[in-house]
């Protein structure tokens, strides 16, 4: 195992290195001058070329790829074109409210999400089992922010249950938790349509399966067959589609921080780009592109981990 | 013929196109959801007929007024009848919906055909552009582009496709790779066939069904990021009509009009809806294994 992490570990860095270059890339074929852009059209020559000058934007372009990417080792991000405060300090604010709203999301997700899948998959065809695809199916079609509006309004509007703005502060878990709870819900509701869906269908096929039979045959109870023979060996497609779920969720938040006025990420990065501030949507994409191969990596690892086979590879 | 007709009676030929057909139609929910994908395009259509007022009609002294005759919904912010704004709302979905996955589709399979048809180092370096792009979700990809190549409905399209080419792009591919080595491949290049009539007669076709459930399943979802990234205010521009931008302003009239931002939520929650459908009936229907 250790053998097998270390080189998936090592596998991590070019791929990293890759994402880093095409974000570097596109940043840079902005129509026009990031620092005109910035400035907006009406700004003085000077002005523009002195933030030209402290973007770096007038050296050549290999120079400015290194100064990047020595930055990015150095924890560097650079500073906010607009507030000249450097991003890592706005990124440290906002990181842990993202983190937090993910990780509330996936939970919900798993804990609703696979019951409901071993359910529709064990009861095929039955009531539960239409009714379960029925609602999986909407929850894939319900755009994050539309569910996050709908729940905002029943519930923080007519029924003021929860409040309607922002987050909590940590140190205050019980109000945190309380402006937690609408937007995790949100999300949660739409990961577990996702997770719900791809369980059952991985639980079909390994229903199917001679072992499953055989575990029967030797009069095993149901919920031995169940939990212990299939659902294990559903566990490893599970485990690496959550990953995929987990980086799509990424995406789904920058909605709901939104949505929910919560401090977080994507609000900083859609903030940015209003503002374009190109130093600032680089360095969140950067963040993202870490979480994405980090997540990448989690998963692969784990993957190892449920299966051996995956080991030896 | 006559003889193998009389030997067994029972057996007729069904085209594969029929059987793809008669698969579909006797999956209940596909059926609902082209029925409903239809309706959808009919009314984005028939707009001007359907819509009571005029979508762009503004009433400073109506603003925000809760339903009333001939306002079913109500009216927004400047006065606007919201029935009808969310009606001539389908246009813009399904305009940008089905040109983003047209250009993405066709962008992406001639990628991913073409690399696997090539292989070496332009298939190296397609696939490792691909494979970056979709580390990242669609959301976060479509916001960048869109926020690198400003707003609008054009540029807003662009961005779309360009972020959904790449998973066309990996679906064709691998398909491809087998492909090119087949017999018929083989044959036609015998007779002298050119690289790119290969791919586009006897490649292309052969991938077309994956595609076709693939632009299906991605029009649902490039309608959800034509309304998330015009929710946040890259996308469609004002005054034109679309759902993710009704949603936004409604949202901050929650309290006296609800009906603003609820109803074209619905809308967009049944359109995104019909699509899915749709793309799950026709992926059963072209894949009798994947029944589930």
């Amino acid at each position: 195992m250790a053998v097998y992490a270390l080189k998936r570990i090592l596998l991590a860095v070019p791929t990293l290195l890759a994402v880093l270059t095409l974000i570097f890339i596109i940043v840079r074929v902005v129509p026009g001058d990031p620092a005109t852009a910035a400035l907006g059209d009406y700004a003085s020559k000077e002005a523009v070329e002195a933030l030209r000058q402290r973007m770096g934007l007038d050296k050549p372009l290999y120079v400015q790829y290194v100064d990047f990417l020595s930055g990015l080792l150095r924890g560097d991000l650079g500073r906010s074109l607009i507030s000249s405060q450097p991003v890592i300090d706005q990124i440290r604010f906002a990181l842990p409210h993202t983190i937090e709203l993910a990780v509330a999301a996936i939970l919900i997700g798993l804990v609703l999400g696979i019951p409901v899948g071993i359910i529709t998959a064990v009861r095929r065809n039955t009531m539960v089992d239409y009714v379960g695809r029925v609602l999986s199916l909407a929850g894939l079609s319900f755009p994050a922010f539309y569910l996050g509006i709908l729940l905002l309004y029943f519930f923080s509007v007519r029924w003021r249950l929860f409040p309607t703005l922002g987050a909590g502060n940590f140190s205050d878990p019980l109000a945190n938790l309380h402006h937690l709870a609408l937007p995790a819900i949100s999300l949660g509701l739409i990961e577990t349509a996702y997770i719900g869906r791809m369980t059952r269908s991985v639980m079909i096929n390994v229903l199917g399966d001679d072992y499953v039979r055989t575990a029967r045959a030797k009069g095993l109870s149901n919920r031995v067959v169940l939990l212990r023979h299939a659902f294990r060996a559903a566990l490893i497609p599970i485990v690496s589609l959550v990953g995929i779920f987990a980086i799509s969720l990424i995406g789904s938040s920058v909605l709901t921080e939104i949505v929910f006025s919560r401090p977080g990420l994507g609000r900083l990065m859609v903030g940015a780009i209003r503002q374009r501030d190109y130093t600032t949507v680089q360095s969140i994409m950067v963040i993202y592109a870490c979480f994405i191969v980090f997540i990448n990596l989690i998963t692969d690892l784990v993957y190892g981990l449920v299966d051996p086979r995956v080991r030896y590879e | 013929m006559a003889q193998a007709e009389a030997t067994l009676p029972s057996v007729r030929y069904v085209s594969q196109r029929r059987r793809l057909w008669r698969t579909f139609t006797q999956n209940r929910a596909a059926l609902v959801g082209l029925a409903m994908v239809a309706i959808i395009v009919f009314v984005a259509v028939a707009a001007p007929l359907l819509a009571p007022h005029d979508p762009l009609e503004q009433s400073v002294v109506n603003r925000l007024t809760p339903p009333s005759e001939g306002y079913p919904l109500g009216r927004d912010d400047y006065g606007r009848d919201i029935l009808s704004r969310i009606i001539y709302g389908a246009r813009a979905a399904l305009l940008v919906g089905i040109i983003s996955v047209a250009f993405g589709g066709l962008l992406g399979t001639a990628m991913g055909t073409v690399a696997g048809f090539r292989g070496g180092r332009v298939e190296t370096t397609i696939m490792r552009v691909v494979d970056v792009m979709l580390a990242f979700p669609d959301l976060i990809t479509g916001l960048l582009v869109a926020a690198v190549l400003g707003g609008g409905m054009t540029n807003l399209i662009l961005a779309i496709g360009l972020t959904i080419a790449p998973r066309f792009a990996r679906v064709a591919h691998g398909p491809t790779l087998s492909l090119k080595n087949k017999d018929f491949v083989e044959a036609a290049r015998a007779l002298g066939a050119r690289d790119g009539r290969l791919l586009l007669v006897h490649i292309v076709p052969n991938v077309a069904g994956e595609l076709l459930v693939l632009a299906s399943l991605w029009t649902a979802s490039a309608i959800r990021l034509e309304a998330s990234l015009s929710f946040i205010g890259l996308g469609v521009q004002p005054p034109t009509p679309s759902w993710g931008q009704m949603i936004r302003d409604g949202t901050i009239h929650l309290t006296d009009v609800p009906l603003f931002s609820l109803a074209p939520g619905i809308a967009l929650l049944l359109t995104v809806l019909a699509f899915n459908l749709l793309g799950d009936g026709l992926r059963d229907a072209l894949d009798p294994k994947a029944q589930a």
